[in-house]
């Protein structure tokens, strides 16, 4: 080998400094995927935890308390340590400056930085565990006024999260700046991957709106401590300013963890579908208007709070108009398929999952986004379903695709793909046992974050806890396989085992120190192939 | 007519949810059909298909027919839920951690909501302490109940039984206990209650009365 890859180089530092020293934008990546990965499990344990609690109405395993600190730990995990960080920190760090032609990001130090943010951010929630009040019981929403009267640990753990959100805050600006001026020759906006149109748009989310979150988890901290007056009625302040603030900040949050899960699937299928994607131009230009009009409809978490009826119909009017993008976006991707040359390897059959469980999560956001519907269903089990179909059989599922799409680019190794398929299988068989029946649990009236229920409601609280019990054990094949593929001695050299067309395929596996000998000069769009027939209309 | 609310969402879901299935199933047969029918085996080259602007315009603008769609069903049956009947009946509910009390205009209070049958009822909301939210599942309204707000709802108890009320907004240790029950009777036996209600109160206001005077006396006494 003419060439040392990333894996191998061996700098100013040894062993583990080697990596919790470098700036290399590819051993960040995968800092990042070994804590991500360690917080996916743990907070999937408790998610298990809480589903066998439900098993039963009464006490089955925990009390009451421990079931509060349960769901708002599972819930604080898998959003700001799991789903918010997501595929841009891992695929987006390790993929972003190959896909553009550059050595790097555009801030490497300010990357590592990032990742240290981020570990502190996950410490301070570990050390709010055990220090002054306790576990936080709030639910990850830290509504107002009761995250002002618990005596558990508010404080610590809001400022962990404001921590975390600055991770996020220079993440964004580092692909914006990387984007803009780190592309190589040939490069134009409308050559770019769509994966980069994805994380382009994300940025742009973290960049504006995560600074809302931070001041208002600081005015938590100082309604705590001081009782200024902002929050707390009591003292003249608005809890539903609050829930403004909050969810302002934490709707866009939601598309931050879906575009790039969406650029990913605009990769994934012209990949095995052997051409072009089916309307780049849609595909880019409905990732930037979700981003837009995803500011604008955040009053739909809030439309039995009593804010004005004029706002809930706007709101409502909004949250209706911003389904059309998602959907020109799943229209475009079926099409790709059409006239392909279908493989239906693993990562493609993640993809395909993907489409279908997303799909269910976006139309039912519809019944949410429904005014009349939106009141009877809001704060039940129907929602607890609607957000896990849409960020874990959306955005999670799809961090897994991610992870087999591109495992042997990022090790040189490779997983057995039987595992793979079998794993996904029971995957979509749990996930869909776990979460169906939450659906109806819902539309009957079981409310969510409730310890104890009707008995009228067990049967399906049944059917969901077993339906946790497959899902896990698909999950757990699926990570088994891929640590006993990187543990195999076998190494997998092939630089494009998919046939991929985009620059991360034309470089040697796994990628040297600085991706490139020679900055590439590009001339097509990225799924661009000469080797195609041409349609018969276009002489 | 007064609007029948249930009828209403149930409708909006249905239409919704029935919208919904048919877009699924769409995307998701044609999907596997063009897996099927094009796999690599079946088709070993791809055709070069890049776009198609006729088809970008439709499927961009028949969804966005069909969420209208949505939106109105959604919107006229909310107008409603906010529109209560000027001969409707008034309720003060209070929501403290962890249970519900009400209060009749007579000033009479309890734990449970008996309402008449047939007579419209108006909820004002007020929480005592965090944010609660009062949720009748069986007559498919909600609202939130949040210090320092005076928020309000109505339903329309047409048959007589008992139906569930949950609190709905995550309140803290005992959140899922903070339940009660709406008792819908006959108006008859309805106004026998409440004036039942107001006799028993007023004697036992009288009662505590004379207690305090009668403590009083005795304190006095003793002296
Ligand atoms: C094995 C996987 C999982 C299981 C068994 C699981 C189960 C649950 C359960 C039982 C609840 C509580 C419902 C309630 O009491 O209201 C819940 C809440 C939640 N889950 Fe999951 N979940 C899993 C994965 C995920 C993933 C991957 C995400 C994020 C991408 C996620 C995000 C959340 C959030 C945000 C909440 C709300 C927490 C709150 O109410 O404060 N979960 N989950
Ligand atoms: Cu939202
Ligand atoms: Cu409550």
């Amino acid at each position: 080998m003419d060439y040392v890859s990333y894996l191998d180089y061996k700098g100013k530092h040894k062993g583990l400094l080697g990596w919790i020293l470098s700036t290399d934008h590819k051993r960040i990546a995968i800092l990042y995927l070994v804590s991500l990965v360690s917080f996916f499990l743990i907070a999937m344990t408790i998610g298990v935890l809480m589903r066998l609690e439900m098993l039963t109405p009464g006490k089955t395993i925990v009390d009451p308390q421990t079931y509060n600190a349960l769901f708002t730990l599972h819930g604080v995990i898998m959003i700001f340590l799991f789903i918010i960080p997501g595929i841009p920190v891992v695929f987006g760090n390790f993929f972003l400056p190959i896909m553009l032609g550059a050595k790097d990001v555009a801030f490497p130090r300010l990357n590592l930085l990032s990742w240290y943010l981020y570990i502190g951010g996950a410490f301070l929630v570990v050390i709010s565990l055990f220090v002054g009040g306790g576990p936080i019981d709030t639910g990850w929403t830290f509504y107002v006024p009761y995250s002002l009267r618990t005596q558990s640990n508010v404080t610590l753990a809001v400022f962990a999260a404001f921590v975390i959100g600055f991770s996020s805050i220079l993440t964004g600006l580092n692909f914006i700046v990387t984007i803009h001026r780190m592309r190589c020759p040939g490069m134009t906006w409308f050559k770019m991957p769509l994966f980069v149109w994805g994380l382009y748009s994300t940025s742009w989310i973290q960049l504006l709106a995560t600074p809302v979150l931070g001041i208002t988890l600081i005015l938590i901290m100082l309604e705590r401590t001081f009782g200024i007056g902002i929050f707390d009625p009591a003292l003249g302040g608005d809890p539903l300013l609050y829930q403004h603030l909050f969810w302002i900040y934490s709707h866009p949050a939601v598309y931050i963890m879906v575009l790039p899960a969406m650029g990913l699937v605009s990769e994934i299928i012209p990949t095995f579908s052997k051409k072009d994607i089916f309307g780049y131009g849609p595909i880019a230009m409905s990732s930037l208007a979700i981003a837009f009009i995803g500011y604008l409809v955040w009053g739909h978490h809030m439309f039995s709070t009593g804010i004005s009826d004029t706002s809930r119909a706007i709101f409502s009017f909004l949250t209706f108009i911003v389904a059309i993008p998602s959907g020109v976006k799943i229209f475009n991707w079926v099409a790709t398929m059409y006239k392909g040359s279908i493989e239906t390897r693993a990562p493609f059959m993640f993809v395909v999952a993907f489409i279908v469980i997303f799909s269910i999560g976006g139309l039912t956001g519809l019944v949410l986004g429904s005014l009349n519907t939106d009141i009877h269903l809001t704060d039940t089990y129907f929602v607890v379903a609607h957000f896990h179909y849409v960020m874990f059989g959306g955005m999670g599922l799809l961090f897994f695709g991610g992870l087999h799409y591109w495992f042997p680019k990022m090790f040189g190794k490779m997983y057995n793909e039987r595992a793979a398929k079998w794993g996904l299988l029971l995957f979509v068989i749990g996930f869909n046992t776990l979460y169906f029946p939450m659906f109806i649990m819902g539309y009957l009236g079981m409310p969510r974050r409730y310890y104890d229920y009707l008995p009228e409601y067990q049967i399906y609280h049944v059917i969901s806890t077993v339906g946790s019990w497959i899902l896990v054990t698909g999950i757990l094949i699926l990570v088994i396989n891929l640590i006993k593929g990187l543990l195999s001695k076998e190494k997998y050299l092939d630089p494009n085992p998919w046939g991929g067309t985009t620059l991360e395929w034309k470089v040697p596996t796994p990628p040297e120190l600085e991706n490139f000998q020679e900055i590439p000069t590009v001339e097509h769009g990225p799924y661009y192939r000469d080797n195609l027939i041409k349609p018969e209309n276009s002489h | 007519m007064r609007p029948d609310i249930v009828r209403q969402t149930d409708i909006t879901f249905i239409v919704i949810v029935g919208i919904s299935f048919l877009l699924l199933a769409l995307v998701t047969a044609a999907m596997f059909y063009f897996i099927y029918k094009y796999s690599r085996k079946k088709n070993p080259v791809a055709t070069d298909i890049t776009g198609n602007t006729t088809l970008e315009i439709l499927w961009t603008a028949i969804p966005l027919v069909l969420v209208m769609v949505m939106f109105f069903f959604g919107y006229s049956g909310f107008k409603q839920m906010r529109n209560a009947p000027s001969d409707a009946m008034t309720v003060k509910v209070t929501g403290r951690m962890w249970a519900w009390s009400y209060e009749y205009d007579n000033g009479v209070k309890s734990d449970t909501l008996f309402v008449p049958k047939g007579i419209p009822i108006k909820l004002e909301l007020s929480s005592a302490d965090v944010n609660h939210s009062f949720y009748m599942p069986a007559f498919r309204v909600k609202e939130d109940v949040i210090p320092g707000r005076k928020n309000y709802m109505w339903f329309d108890p047409k048959e007589e039984g008992r139906y569930q009320v949950e609190c709905a907004e995550y309140c803290g240790l005992s959140h899922s206990y903070m339940l009660s029950q709406v008792l819908v009777l006959p108006a008859e036996k309805f106004n026998t209650w409440l004036a039942e209600s107001k006799l028993k109160e007023n004697a036992d206001t009288t009662k505590m009365q004379t207690d305090t005077i009668k403590s009083k006396q005795d304190t006095l006494k003793t002296k």
